[in-house]
């Protein structure tokens, strides 16, 4: 007989232990489905998560779209941690870009070494100025956050588009949906020659060690931990609960301003129609699947990076739909939320004498 | 110039029209919520129904079987939700997120045979009425089951809610869970089918979308409707006639903004398409700004687990 009993206390080491079941199950659920639609399951998982990183361009292709995942991730995790619903990063990212765009426009057929910081800096200013909107309502207006945050992203990408087609649209650009070609001295400078990826890596990886920084050393830190276990206890104990809302919008707004930057700055140049495949919600499920956690969030980014190359990959070679990545990504963070049972609950097998 | 009043009509008509797949969404996630559940995988259901549909109307030829079978898929795809939320006690809103994410991506794979196949013509009830009164005539008459079914739907769910036992089992539920259980009240069983009701309108209102509406597939065709419609359920204050007057202004804005288009009005296309989701915001913020009305009309235990110690 199977018994379920509570643990007394949530298990640390099946904390670091779930993410990983849920790949494993994800895995597992993934070959079924491409067995269904008549794939070998071996040889399509191969396509999916192998082949696409198997050479050095693979590689450097998983880097770029992890860093995005990663950046915008750490940011979503102040949110999370301190019970704030941000799931419009994808808004922020597009703001986020505009801002920096536009900025990088003002410098066109201009260069100087100062001109890159500001277009960094401008990017992570408009998403910060995006996301105060949800935390402003929230704080001040009791405003439900998810649905602001979410209606923003329709209206910052209508934005973007209404730019691009219309007052920023390149003059020599036979009518295009694409602005001009950034200046060199406004662009991230590449890695390795022939390679795409560039350093806005280095972008992510200030953040992660930013974030561990803040949220294990500092008295914000503790503040957000103990918000996001209680509310209630944050409140006795003093805690200034609005500014620090406001807070943590800013440096996810300002995140996914960043990543926003990376996408438009990096190999591409110039700001067009669609400048992400929804990093925004992917990342979501990016910071789940890191635990919150600044470390895990790296290991995750590289994990849900791989389902965007290799549904390219599997796309082009077994014209397998390219969505079953956004379907792996959903499951990911299904089996993820289900094997947090085990967090709370022992499953004891009794009855079986020895 | 005259105005023909019977255009004012088919304005109308086309607003109500609109307003439909919105009011069936909102009253099956009112439902959800009241019982205490929050489930913001409205949009993920809602397209997972869409395809479902419109598949099993090419397939089978059948409407009725596609209409139920939409109704079904949305049924199946918030049982994993209710499983997840209800039987290993995980987050609402993580849940919700994840239902949607999966729901896109499930819905365009099934749809890539799809894309392209033009839809069937459905049938409309009262065709020969629309003429014999000016005005009222086709805003009443000639319009599809569904239709019917959305616009009765607000006050037999008022009814449900306030006038029977279930209903009253239910909000039992979703105010207080922990005397409801005392009562004797399975809740848990409650709130899942609950839960499987909100799949089931929401898989309604996306079949609506794709055989009626549109009529055909389209990829990611929801554009963000099962959004606002949780933002509808907020704007009614958990009030399924409210919800009605949400949904009749958020349609009108949609067919404002085609009509605005189309007699040259020179605003950029892409801020009267942003129109529906800033006025959204707008009036979430005028709704929420008292706190003490929301928290009062708020189901008390609403995106709260329940779980009783064995």
């Amino acid at each position: 007989m199977i018994k379920i009993v509570k643990r007394d206390q949530p298990s640390r080491a099946i904390f670091f232990f779930t993410p990983v079941l849920a790949i494993f199950l994800t895995l597992v659920s993934g070959g079924l489905i491409f067995f269904i639609l008549g794939f070998k399951p071996f040889e399509a998982l191969k396509f999916f998560f192998i082949i696409p990183i198997a050479d050095k361009y693979g590689f450097s292709e998983l880097l770029l779209k992890a860093t995005p995942l990663c950046l915008i991730a750490i940011g979503l995790s102040f949110c999370f941690k301190s019970n704030n619903w941000n799931i419009g990063a994808e808004g922020q990212l597009t703001f986020g870009a505009i801002v920096s765009g536009g900025v990088a426009l003002l410098f066109y057929e201009q260069e100087g070494f100062y001109i890159l910081p500001i277009v960094i800096l401008a990017g992570a200013i408009g998403g910060m100025l995006y996301a105060s909107i949800p935390a402003i309502l929230k704080t001040y207006f009791n405003t439900n956050e998810i649905l602001v945050s979410l209606m923003l992203v329709y209206v910052s990408k209508l934005i973007l588009d209404y730019l691009v087609v219309g007052p920023w649209s390149n003059p020599e650009g036979f009518n295009f949906p694409e602005t001009r070609q950034f200046s060199d001295s406004a662009k991230l400078p590449l890695l390795f020659e022939g390679l795409r990826i560039h350093a806005g890596i280095f972008l992510a990886l200030a953040a992660v060690i930013v974030s561990w920084f803040v949220f294990y050393k500092t008295y914000l830190g503790f503040q957000m931990k103990v918000s996001g276990f209680s509310l209630k206890t944050a409140k006795y104990a003093g805690y200034k609960g609005k500014k620090m809302i406001i807070l943590v919008f800013l440096i996810s707004g300002a995140c996914a301003g960043l990543a926003g930057v990376g996408e438009i700055t990096g190999p591409i140049g110039q700001l067009h129609r669609e400048i992400s495949p929804d990093y925004g919600f992917t990342a979501i499920i990016v910071a789940f699947l890191g635990r919150l956690h600044p470390v895990g969030i790296i290991f995750a980014s590289l994990v849900v990076a791989i389902t965007y190359l290799g549904a390219e990959t599997a796309q082009i070679f077994m014209q397998i739909p390219k969505y079953t990545g956004q379907v792996f990504q959903g499951m990911i963070l299904f089996f993820l939320l289900a094997s947090d049972y085990l967090l709370f609950f022992k499953i004891k097998f009794i009855g079986s004498k020895k | 110039m005259i105005i023909d009043i019977n255009f004012i009509g088919l304005i109308i008509a086309s607003i109500m029209a609109s307003a439909v797949p919105l009011i069936l969404a909102s009253c099956g996630e009112l439902i959800t919520e009241r019982s205490g559940v929050l489930n913001l995988g409205v949009e993920g259901m809602m397209i997972i129904g869409a395809i479902s549909g419109f598949a099993l109307m090419t397939v089978t030829g059948s409407l009725i079987i596609a209409i139920f079978g939409a109704m079904l898929a949305g049924v199946l795809i918030s049982t994993i939700f209710a499983f997840l939320t209800q039987t290993l006690i995980t987050n609402h809103v993580a849940t919700g997120l994840a239902l949607t994410i999966f729901g896109i991506g499930i819905s365009a794979m099934i749809g890539k045979n799809f894309v392209g196949i033009p839809g069937k013509e459905f049938p409309v009830l009262f065709e020969g009425l629309k003429d014999t009164i000016p005005l009222i005539g086709p805003i009443l008459f000639g319009h599809s089951i569904v239709f019917y079914f959305a616009f009765a739907l607000p006050f037999m769910t008022n009814y449900f809610l306030k006038k029977t036992k279930i209903g009253l089992i239910v909000r039992a539920v979703g105010d207080s869970p922990v005397s409801a259980s005392n009562q004797g009240i399975k809740v848990r069983f409650v709130r899942y089918l609950c839960i499987l009701y909100g799949g089931a309108m929401s898989g309604l209102a996306g079949a609506y979308l794709s055989m009626i509406y549109t009529p055909q597939w389209i990829e990611n065709m929801t554009g963000g409707r099962g959004w606002i419609a949780l933002a509808l359920v907020v704007f009614s204050t958990w009030n399924p006639i409210k919800i009605l007057i949400g949904a009749m202004i958020f349609g009108g804005l949609t067919i404002i903004q085609f009509h605005m288009q189309a007699i040259g009005v020179r605003i950029p296309v892409q801020f009267l398409t942003a129109l529906p989701y800033i006025v959204t915001i707008i009036v979430l913020v005028v709704i929420s700004r008292d706190s003490r009305k929301i928290r009062l009309s708020t189901p008390s235990s609403l995106g709260k687990s329940f779980h009783k110690d064995n």
